[in-house]
């Protein structure tokens, strides 16, 4: 087996500490899955039109931009409501509200998330179970049997990722973003609220610009302003008619037409909250562990917006053996790798960056891990002499254990080290474990959030 | 929404008359809308029908995962609707050249509308009328009900892509095979073949002595036959007894109707008013069901006749450049991808040549000389009843697979696309598949809409019993909840749902190793489950 230099080291230093026949038999197995797929896949395959996918009026009304219904009729705090008493009624809740519609790259500040709903019906599944790559479809022109028409980049510039379906690749505009979500959350489904902890504080500041526009006197002249009124004052005055030439030295100008620059006192807000977001993107995570800790960072995210009005900074982490920084959500969802597992590298890299950037004076901090609950370090040797330097700054660590069904319930390295190490207990108010079945759907992961931020 | 103006209005009824003279058959009134965005963002959750009723999730982003065609039959964004007369949609603004090329394709919609076999059920009514009393209804009800009117709409909605559509429409055709047959038909037709399993000699024995007896006494032939045959066969009149009671109990209904008619629930005093709101749950999907059907028919023929028309119409000379930029787009075949206007033009094109060569025809089929095959013409001429012939017959499995074949794609250089990610490039490569016709027309059949069959029937303790026909595609299990969840209200006892699911097993691997993050060999093992959803809650047991 070939192996690169680092991941040699890495296993001769774990086998000095006598591993398991077990264990090391899962550590090889990943290896060799690294092997394999060294390459960082996207979860997602591309669109391709298909027969109905194409549309009259996509066709020919050209231009028209398509928008599928966002309410007009219904706002979010009805939908909610009604949601509430479906529930009341005895009938599962039917709004979901995790479902990421577009994280555009442009738009990476901007977690898009929508209220969304599906309609149950007996439908067939159009996945086949055995194929091994993805199944035909149409084409045209030139070209061999066999021969390669074309290619296209993993990572699209515009991912669609839960498709807003009808492939306009347009934005899609939303009045609801991030930070309306995080209302309701916090809301309807009665998330805590943050307490004012000693380290939050207003780090509001003023600084001048000349930004503001004033009628008669100033600091700069705006000149195209001026001319504007100018017109504007002359239409009025009849001096000017439509479809007539302009004759400038004719125009009457008064003195509150000259529109100037002044300084101004603008507010900075400087970010009061850092999030990290940690996932394990190794490639026992596939599927659904990736999906539900990925959904549940989007909520927390929100919540959080809306508990520091705006005013919260994200970074993302991705780790497998290796712990990187990733620059936007979209790369931190739709990343993954099939490798192996150390979170001591995602914490020593979380530290890292709060120490080289001196986070810890300015923000309130927080940090939230998602995995899988397996870790090659095995006795949390690493992990948690890390994980303990990060409580001393953290506000928050939140860990979430989507299990990925190969164990035992319960029984993931992560888990166990965390709860031998007793940190659990004696930091209660700062560290926090929540660990959910790799089937958990909605409801269960607002529960968590519950469990993690309360 | 407003009506298009008097002067557009003036041009499209010259496309008709220049329509009717080539053939086209539909009704004269039709009525043209002007719409604005922020009609089409209130139309097209309502599939273009203005009149149809509300319901909440018409308000939310719908999921739209891939398939979701599978979901809603109708089409979202056609320009054109399916009423009496005819109502179609257009921007402001458009010149003059542009609302007659797009009039003419909508003039192919309305002809195939009011032509297809498959639309036979939408003839004799006006479904937008229809639709407004549907809805007027249910706001009503809504007024009284309040949210439980939306409860049942929403699951009534969760059984509409199971509705009898093909049932209904072989009740137009006059069939009677659904319904029960007579003794004398289940003799022959099911007793002989299936319980008694005759060979073919007894079989043909067994109608001549049945014709033997109507040239003897054609009045009594049938009574004494049967007769004969009871005493003949001890077990033949329980069996179909049996056969009669299986015949009432579900089949030939729909789901829709078989709850409808059963269901105790609903036709508890207090709770019959959800009939109606069923009824019009059923009649609207009923209704959209040709149109997924009949796509690439259909937009085939608006494709074709928009252009054969256009380039016939003296009034619009000199916008043909325009013209051919529009049409182009419309009717390109993308590289890779399936666009239904360019292959169902294309499709049309080719056997209205074929047919005015008289290559459908028993003599070109007997031909194996390729260059004979070639050259082959008896000017036959007989293209344009053809492709006519098969705007009133076909649907679009038929089409494509009676008609795509090896020439037409070699002629329009077709292939199915693969696709692979290349991992050291980082990218997906698409590639030359197959430019083989079985596996095009296999790859076209395989993207056209199909919804699963379920046969109905109950059982003891009140219980529903549904059967999933195994097609060899399994069923969207997050969906199967939902979905009887609501079933269950309706019909007010538990339900069940057999259905096949494949269970993968690992392939010859050593026992006891436990292969993480791993993909070994697998084999795939469909096995009957069966769900049961009883007091909200669901459970599933194999019982294969």
């Amino acid at each position: 087996m070939r192996m690169n230099r680092k991941h040699k080291e890495l296993l001769a230093r774990l086998q000095e500490e006598k591993l398991t026949p077990q264990q090391k038999q899962e550590i090889m197995e990943q290896l060799r899955l690294l092997e394999e797929t060294r390459a960082e896949e996207p979860s997602e395959t591309p669109f391709v039109a298909g027969v109905y996918d194409y549309h009259d009026l996509q066709l020919l009304h050209d231009g028209v931009v398509m928008r599928m219904a966002q309410s007009s009729t219904h706002s979010l705090d009805d939908l909610i409501a009604r949601d509430g008493q479906r529930e009341k009624d005895g009938f599962p809740r039917k709004i979901r509200i995790g479902k990421m519609i577009k994280p555009s790259q442009s738009g990476a500040e901007k977690v898009v998330v929508v209220p969304t709903t599906v309609e149950e019906k007996l439908l067939h599944d159009s996945i086949s179970v055995e194929e091994e790559e993805e199944g035909g479809e149409g084409g045209s022109g030139e070209g061999e049997e066999g021969e390669v028409i074309g290619e296209q980049p993993i990572r699209q510039e515009q991912g669609g990722e839960g498709g807003s379906g009808q492939g306009e690749g347009g934005t899609h505009e939303t009045d609801t973003n991030a930070y309306d979500m995080g209302r309701i959350l916090t809301e309807q489904f009665h998330l805590p609220n943050l307490k004012e902890k000693g380290k939050k504080r207003s780090l509001t500041r003023y600084s001048y610009d000349l930004t503001d526009r004033n009628r008669g006197f100033g600091q700069i002249l705006d000149k195209k302003a001026t001319l504007r009124r100018i017109i504007e004052t002359n239409i009025g005055l009849g001096r000017i008619t439509a479809g007539q030439s302009v004759r400038p030295e004719e125009l009457l100008i008064s003195p509150a037409d000259r529109i100037y620059k002044i300084l101004s006192r603008e507010k900075d807000y400087e970010s009061q909250a850092v999030v990290f977001f940690v996932r394990d993107y190794s490639g026992s995570m596939h599927g659904n562990p990736t999906e539900l800790v990925v959904t549940q960072h989007v909520l927390i995210y929100s919540w959080l917006i809306y508990q520091y009005e705006n005013q919260v900074e994200t970074r993302f982490v991705l780790h497998d053996t290796e712990a990187k920084e990733v620059e936007d959500f979209h790369t931190y969802y739709n990343l993954k790798v099939a490798g192996g597992t150390q979170v001591a590298s995602a914490y020593r890299l979380v530290n890292d960056i709060v120490e080289q950037e001196s986070l810890e004076r300015d923000y309130n901090i927080y940090v939230f891990h998602g995995t899988d609950g397996d870790d090659w370090d095995t006795s949390g040797k690493e992990t948690l002499p890390q994980l303990e330097k990060m409580l001393e700054y953290a506000n928050r660590i939140g860990i979430t254990i989507a299990e990925n069904g190969y164990g035992i319930s319960g029984g993931s390295e992560v888990e166990k080290y965390l709860k031998k190490s007793g940190l659990l207990e004696d930091k209660k108010d700062l560290l926090r474990l929540d660990v959910m079945q790799k089937d958990s759907d909605e409801p269960r992961l607002i529960e968590g959030i519950r469990k993690l931020t309360s | 929404m407003e009506l298009i103006s008097q002067h557009a209005k003036k041009i499209m009824e010259g496309c008709k008359e220049r329509a009717w003279q080539h053939g086209l058959r539909f009704q004269e009134e039709s009525l043209e809308y002007i719409v604005t965005n922020r009609d089409l963002l209130e139309l097209s959750p309502k599939n273009m029908i203005p009149t149809l009723y509300d319901y909440w999730v018409q308000d939310v982003e719908v999921l739209k995962e891939k398939g979701r065609y599978e979901l809603y039959p109708g089409n979202p964004y056609e320009t054109v609707i399916n009423t009496r007369p005819a109502i179609s949609f257009y921007n402001d603004n458009n010149p003059d050249w542009l609302n007659v090329m797009i009039f003419y394709h909508v003039i192919g919609h309305i002809d195939f509308f009011q032509n297809n076999l498959y639309f036979r059920h939408t003839w004799d009514y006006d479904f937008s009328s229809r639709a407004l009393s549907d809805k007027r209804m249910i706001a009503k009800l809504r007024s009284e009900k309040g949210r439980w009117v939306d409860y049942v709409i929403e699951f009534a909605r969760a059984i509409d892509n199971l509705v009898g559509y093909h049932q209904l429409l072989s009740r137009f055709s006059g069939l009677k095979n659904l319904q029960k047959k007579s003794r004398l038909d289940f003799y022959f037709d099911i007793f002989l073949q299936r319980n008694k399993k005759v060979s073919v000699a007894s079989y043909v024995k067994e109608i001549e002595r049945y014709n033997g007896l109507v040239k003897e006494n054609p009045a009594e032939a049938e009574y004494r036959f049967i007769e004969s045959v009871q005493t003949k066969n001890a077990e033949f009149e329980s069996l179909y007894g049996k056969y009669a009671q299986g015949k009432k109990s579900g089949a030939g209904q729909d789901i829709f109707e078989f709850l409808m008619e059963n269901s105790e629930f609903l036709n508890k005093e207090n709770n019959r008013w959800m009939l109606m709101v069923m009824e019009a749950v059923r009649t609207t999907s009923l209704y959209f069901q040709p149109q997924i059907r009949t796509k690439i028919l259909n937009e085939g023929w608006a494709s074709y006749w928009h252009e054969e028309l256009f380039f016939n119409d003296d009034r619009i000379n000199g916008h043909e450049i325009n013209f051919a930029i529009v049409n182009a787009k419309v009717t390109a075949m993308p590289r890779v991808g399936l666009n239904p206007y360019a292959l169902g033009m294309r499709l049309f094109a080719y056997i209205e040549e074929l047919a005015n060569k008289g290559k459908i025809s028993r003599a070109f089929q007997y031909l194996q000389d390729r260059e004979m095959r070639q050259r082959f013409d008896d000017k036959a001429g007989s293209g344009r009843d053809l492709i006519f012939h098969v705007r009133e017959n076909c649907s679009d499995s038929m089409f494509i697979n009676s008609f795509l074949d090896q020439d037409f794609v070699d002629l329009h250089r077709l292939f199915v696309t693969g696709k692979r990610l290349n991992k050291e490039r980082m990218t997906w490569q698409y590639y030359v598949k197959s430019r083989d016709a079985g596996e095009y027309k296999q790859m076209v059949l395989d993207s056209l809409y199909h919804p699963p069959s379920v046969e109905i029937a109950t059982g003891e303790d009140n219980g529903l019993y549904l059967n999933h026909v195994f097609e060899g595609k399994p069923l969207v299990k997050d969906y199967i909840k939902g979905t009887l969840l609501g079933i269950e209200y309706l019909w007010g006892g538990p339900v069940f749902l057999d259905t096949s699911e494949a269970v993968l097993r690992n392939a010859t691997l050593p026992a006891g190793s436990l292969q993480k993050a791993e993909k070994p060999p697998q084999e795939v093992e469909w096995r009957r489950m069966r769900y049961r959803m009883k007091d909200r809650t669901l459970s599933r047991k194999d019982i294969s």
